[in-house]
């Protein structure tokens, strides 16, 4: 893709056996960046991580790191290190073994090691930890043992495999937050696998979401969030509403016509609209309004209504959060105030919050999920 | 009747039933006890006996005569002893030589017929042993290997391989791959990611198979008597040739010598074979 770019994937297709799990993947990623690529189990992500550190080779396709190309090269002849979703250490030797392993390797002496060793403790919070075996150490401290073992030998690039799947809720917070901190400071290129979301957004310069194999798409985080590419993108970054509604579109403009479920509306959105037909609404449950029936509306045609009745509302913390059943569907709405169960309502979802895209025939109509960590789409890609 | 006595009948019953409980399983267990220390037990009075006949229960002497005897420069049970242990000791690094490498590739790659492969190393045990032998020391006599140290160790392997063999490959696959990628990943090579990581990881298991291949060359008798006899003389050889000539003594005394590493490497066994290597065994 750029020409500037540090390491470069073209065309990456790879597989088991007959499976494929990666096709035609293009990345092109800069020197010093930090890039997630996200997705459901299954996607590939974590093929597409070890065939960039070696681990497999792919059936097509090339990764070039500078201007050398890599794609045949055995893992310990890339200049890479990875930390593992299980971290990987080695049970038989002590923490400072662990860290001082790659030095090692490289010849370093016995002095100069200690000393990189004993840096490595003190950046990552681990002294007086570096006698003892991976058994005796907490997951926290286990996680920072494997950074530190692949951030001691200084590589090129570092590879991140779900590095913080394994830690309490909690310590993952911080965590995320530090070692995007170290990244910035060290100005090592690293790619991120995760499955968490939010986890991608706080840390990743640019996000690759993963579907299938297949990109889905790439871009900054606040560009994926407010700008899905496709329906897939929109459900995988929390849009999980779901409506169905039929419009006409041209240019920039869709005209939705009036339904039982909806009111008319005319519509301007910031980018290209999809074809005229059956199309797909998606929102998050944030940013609407949501009003009884028998309210009068301030103004409309610049934001869908849909026509639905409260079934039950529940706090979550912030906002009350309302499951509004709109004809075979329901959606999840969140509003300042509670109405109570069996109000009629209105949703209005304004066209900031709204993502429109073509109806496709695979995606069952009407059955948007009820629940914020259920969707419809991550189930059917993980089954 | 009075009050007392009714109420001390039931009682009885109770202890009757108490004796029917336990005597079978009294008897049982003394039986078994017999069949497993019977035999030891009369081995050791042998081993200590100077004149013991029929119809006699008990030795008429006790004496240590005929442990001079075995350790006499004549009586050729060092020199056995030795040939028996540095047989067993080529045995053990032959068998590894073999078995590292082989369960390493069982483990790791993805070998069509895997289940067949493993099972090709029990077809030495699964054919009876005599036929198999004597075909062996034919073949041997031929290329000059019978009557060999080598010869014999040559058998010794590949009756121990199979031990060797599915130990070894249980002991790697317990080895989790991404333990090794990590140190591929930083830098080392394949064979230099397998010494650092893999060996030292997959040492108890590889342990647990010499000693086994060990006691196997140790205990070995057949093989030992068609392609060594009588120019090579192990620990069995003798006992059996003491046993089949009635010298009861020197066959007790010689079984002791055999039972000591035997029964000592049971014990490390045990400390070294964890189970999570156990229950790869064969997989």
């Amino acid at each position: 893709m750029s020409a500037d770019a540090y390491l470069n994937l073209q065309k990456i297709s790879a597989g088991y056996g007959r499976t494929q799990v990666l096709q035609d993947i293009d990345l092109a990623i800069g020197k010093g960046e930090f890039v997630a690529l996200l997705g459901a189990s299954g996607c590939g992500k974590t093929t597409l991580l070890r065939t960039i550190a070696g681990f497999a080779l792919p059936s097509a396709g090339s990764v070039r790191v500078g201007d050398r190309d890599v794609t045949r090269l055995p893992p310990d002849k890339r200049g890479m290190a990875m930390v593992f979703q299980s971290y990987a250490l080695w049970p038989h030797m002590t923490a400072a073994r662990n860290i001082g392993y790659g030095l090692r390797l490289k010849g370093w002496r016995r002095e100069a090691i200690a000393t990189r060793v004993a840096e490595m403790e003190a950046l990552l919070g681990l002294g007086g930890l570096s006698g003892r075996k991976p058994s005796e150490l907490s997951g926290g401290q286990r996680q920072r043992v494997a950074l530190g073992r692949a951030l001691a030998v200084d590589p090129d690039i570092l590879l991140l495999d779900e590095p913080l799947s394994n830690l309490d809720a909690r310590i993952r917070l911080t965590v995320r937050h530090e070692i995007r901190a170290l990244q910035q400071r060290l100005g090592i290129t690293t790619i991120h696998v995760t499955h968490d979301r939010e986890e991608a957004m706080v840390m990743a310069d640019r996000i690759v979401i993963l579907d299938k194999g297949r990109i889905a798409q790439l871009g900054t985080p606040e560009a994926i969030y407010t700008r899905p590419a496709s329906a897939f993108v929109a459900a995988f970054m929390g849009a999980e509403n779901v409506v169905h509604l039929d419009g006409a579109c041209s240019g920039h403009r869709v005209d939705i016509a009036p339904g039982p479920l909806n009111k008319a509306a005319s519509l301007t959105l910031d980018r290209p609209a999809p074809p005229s037909g059956k199309l797909e609404a998606r929102f998050r449950s944030e940013r609407l309004q949501l009003r009884r029936l028998a309210a009068p509306s301030s103004d409309t045609g610049t934001a869908i209504e849909l026509i639905g009745r409260v079934e039950a509302v529940v706090y979550p913390g912030g906002e009350w959060r309302h499951t509004v059943r709109i004809g075979e569907s329901s959606v999840l709405v969140d509003g300042p105030e509670a109405l109570p169960p069996d109000t009629d309502v209105i949703v209005r979802v304004p066209t900031t919050s709204l993502f429109l895209f073509a109806a496709s025939a695979a995606l069952p109509i009407g059955s948007p999920s009820a629940a914020d960590d259920r969707s419809p789409v991550r189930d059917r890609l993980t089954a | 009747m009075s009050a007392p006595s009714a109420s001390l009948a039931p009682r009885r019953d109770l202890e009757l039933s108490n004796l029917i409980w336990w005597l079978p399983r009294a008897a049982i267990l003394g039986g078994l006890a017999f069949v497993i220390f019977g035999p030891l037990v009369n081995m050791l009075i042998w081993t200590v006996a100077e004149r013991w006949y029929f119809p006699h229960t008990l030795p008429l002497d006790y004496g240590f005569s005929y442990w001079g005897r075995v350790f006499a420069p004549r009586g050729n049970a060092v020199q056995s002893l030795v040939a028996s242990i540095s047989i067993a000791f080529f045995t053990v690094a032959g068998s590894l030589a073999l078995a590292i490498p082989a369960g390493y590739a069982l483990a790791r790659l993805k070998l069509p017929l895997r289940g067949l492969i493993l099972l090709a190393f029990l077809l030495p045990q699964a054919f009876p042993n005599l036929p198999v032998y004597v075909n062996i020391a034919r073949l041997f006599y031929e290329i000059r290997l019978n009557g060999t140290v080598l010869g014999v160790v040559l058998v010794h392997v590949t009756h121990g391989l199979v031990y060797a063999v599915w130990i070894a490959a249980a002991a790697f696959s317990a080895v989790d791959r991404d333990l090794e990628l990590a140190a591929r990943n930083l830098g080392a090579s394949g064979l230099k990611a397998f010494v650092d990581v893999t060996l030292p990881l997959a040492a108890p298991g590889l342990m647990a198979s010499a000693i086994f291949v060990f006691l196997e060359s140790l205990d070995e008798f057949t093989g030992s008597y068609f392609v060594g006899a009588p120019d090579v003389t192990t620990l069995p050889l003798l006992l059996y040739s003491a046993g089949s000539g009635g010298n009861y003594q020197i066959a007790s005394i010689t079984a002791l010598l055999l039972l000591v590493p035997s029964i000592a490497f049971m014990l490390v066994v045990e400390k070294f074979l964890r189970a999570d290597v156990l229950a790869k065994v064969g997989q």
